[in-house]
């Protein structure tokens, strides 16, 4: 039980959570913006690892590897959204085969293996030749700094975006369709353009996970709808603590990245506490149930039913 | 300004719960009519504003709107010709933003949605002139969420917004019968003046007799899916309850007690 072990590990951790912090960012706009559970995320962020890092291997800068990422998402976020909204398919259950289509599609995207490595030290960094990686795992620090301004970026386009006409019109969409369709809003194409967007940051965060890693896995999304909703929780509970009303939109976003960074600080000290790593999984399950419950329980205190009969 | 030409739903066809809910109807309304709507529960009241505002698809018939033949339309493309106010306060406004932006929806009702601003300050300006004719102090709350305000405010402002950018037709489902009496008057005295400035045509449904006689210049009755009577101009302002009462008795089908008419 080292604690300075411990603290050598925080500054890997915050970059991994800043990169997931994306991941995070595109279920916001999906869970809670649009309000649909949208459960194809998890091969989204596999299937934009599984193409940056083919893309990288076939020649294609690592920064244009991820631009391919993005449209491999976008491509995904239409297919769930078509299902839904042309086909009539539960938004649920349109997530999970699209998930589902897409493990064999990211098999065959990384040509039939499980795995794909791009190993830096072909590559390089980004500003070592302008074509390497921009995140790396050798180098945490500069992956910080990167992570820290992909984030400020993505940040600031979904507050500029979420302001216009359009961006008001998703959001209404999310919170009343039936007023949305009075005002004149096709909320069946503002579902498929919510989607579409949402999956194409969860590509973006799995294209950048690969890169930091130096290697893509099939299996590299499981469970990310889970640590998304992780962070999202988590950043909500930051958010509302420390700015309470006067929490903005853009806050609330980087708020929802913190929630990322934090998550994994706090699996780190997990992993420090020699837990078996097993039950990380459980542990992420525990935690997001509970945050997600909290509302509930609010709304139960404050019923006069449950109050106690004494005085 | 609406013409409707024999329309027919029937809602579950050949199934043990089918319902027909309009049966052939046709309504024709000029340009300025105020049409105060009254039936038994079932009659179809709300089932026809349903057919204009494009909720689901007629089975037969034509609607048209202003002009324009809306029959083929999805809901979300009639939208920029109609105005609607719904029965339930908590739909006609999304909760979770703010009352500018609750407004800067329904200002561009019917309109492209692009990538410029969505409140701009000139608008701003206009909304908070115009909110004050309201006498609600709505103007001095344009930041505050939309869900924070009581059931008649919400209601008020969903009526404003429907007449922000005006409409070819209004159409009033029953918008005051979720509210308590002295802010349904509020909200209809308001509706009334909406419609009386704006030179609007209007379509309010309506379970209270005294109501659908005091507004309007002209009264339909429903029944299974029909209008029964149709009353306007000095007819309609010699009508009293009693009259509508003993006219439903002849007329209708008799299936449903008068009382539930009554509000």
């Amino acid at each position: 039980m080292d604690f300075l072990n411990l603290l050598s590990r925080m500054p890997a951790a915050t970059a991994q959570g800043l990169l997931w912090g994306l991941m995070a960012l595109g279920v916001y706009v999906s869970y809670k913006i649009l309000d649909v559970a949208d459960l194809s995320v998890d091969g989204t962020f596999a299937l934009g690892g599984a193409v940056t890092v083919m893309a990288i291997l076939g020649g294609v800068p690592a920064w244009a590897a991820l631009l391919l990422a993005v449209a491999a998402g976008v491509l995904a976020g239409l297919c769930t959204g078509l299902l839904h909204t042309r086909l009539g398919i539960p938004a649920i259950l349109s997530g999970i085969l699209t998930q589902f289509a897409l493990y064999s599609i990211n098999l065959r995207v990384m040509g039939m293996k499980a795995n794909q490595t791009a190993s830096l030290k072909n590559f390089g960094m980004f500003y070592e030749n302008g074509r390497g990686f921009l995140v790396s795992s050798r180098h945490v620090s500069s992956a910080i700094y990167m992570g820290l301004a992909v984030a400020a970026l993505v940040v600031v386009l979904l507050y500029w975006y979420f302001g216009t006409e359009q961006g008001s019109a998703l959001r209404a969409t999310g919170a009343n369709p039936r007023m949305s369709s009075a005002q004149g809003i096709n909320i069946s194409a503002m579902k498929v353009l919510g989607l579409a967007l949402s999956n194409g940051l969860v590509a973006l965060s799995g294209g950048l996970m690969t890169q930091f890693q130096g290697t893509a896995d099939v299996n590299m999304g499981r469970g990310a709808i889970v640590i998304g909703l992780a962070a999202i929780v988590i950043g909500e509970v930051v958010c509302d603590s420390i700015f309470g009303e006067s929490c903005n939109f853009a806050l609330r976003l980087s708020c929802v990245v913190l929630g990322g960074v934090l998550y994994y600080m706090v699996m780190t000290v997990i992993l420090w506490l020699r837990l078996d790593p097993n039950d990380l999984k459980l542990f992420t399950a525990l935690i997001v149930a509970g945050f997600l419950s909290v509302p509930q329980w609010k709304a139960r205190r404050s019923r006069t039913l449950h109050r106690g009969g004494g005085k | 300004m609406l013409d409707i030409r024999e329309i027919s739903k029937t809602f579950n066809a050949g199934t043990i719960n089918e319902k027909v809910a309009l049966n052939g109807l046709s309504l024709h309304m000029n340009e300025g009519d105020f049409v105060t709507v009254i039936g038994s529960n079932g009659a179809g009241k709300s089932t026809l504003l349903n057919a204009i505002a494009g909720t689901w698809p007629v089975d037969k018939g034509s609607i048209t709107i202003g002009g324009v033949d809306v029959t083929g339309l999805p809901e979300f493309k009639r939208a920029g010709l109609i105005g609607r106010v719904f029965q339930d306060p908590m739909t006609g406004t999304a909760p979770n933003m703010q009352l500018e932006e609750n407004l800067a929806l329904a200002y561009r009702r019917g309109e492209r949605r692009g990538l410029r601003w969505g409140v701009t300050k000139a608008e701003r300006s206009l909304y908070r002139e115009q909110l004050k004719t309201l006498e609600l102090g709505l103007e001095d709350r344009m930041r505050v969420k939309v869900g924070t305000l009581s059931g008649g405010q919400r209601q008020a402002l969903t009526l404003f917004m429907a007449t922000l950018k005006k409409p070819k037709l209004l159409l009033l489902d029953e918008h005051t019968a979720a509210l308590d009496p002295a802010t349904a008057a509020k909200v209809l005295e308001l509706s009334e003046k909406l419609v009386s400035e704006q030179h609007l045509t209007c379509l309010m449904i309506t379970h209270n007799m005294t109501d659908a006689i005091r507004y309007g210049n002209r009264l339909i009755m429903m029944d299974a899916g029909r209008i029964i009577l149709d009353i306007s101009g000095e007819e309609k302002q010699r009508l009293t309850k009693q009259d509508l009462l003993e006219r439903f008795a002849q007329l209708g089908s008799g299936e449903v007690s008068d009382a539930t008419m009554l509000s």
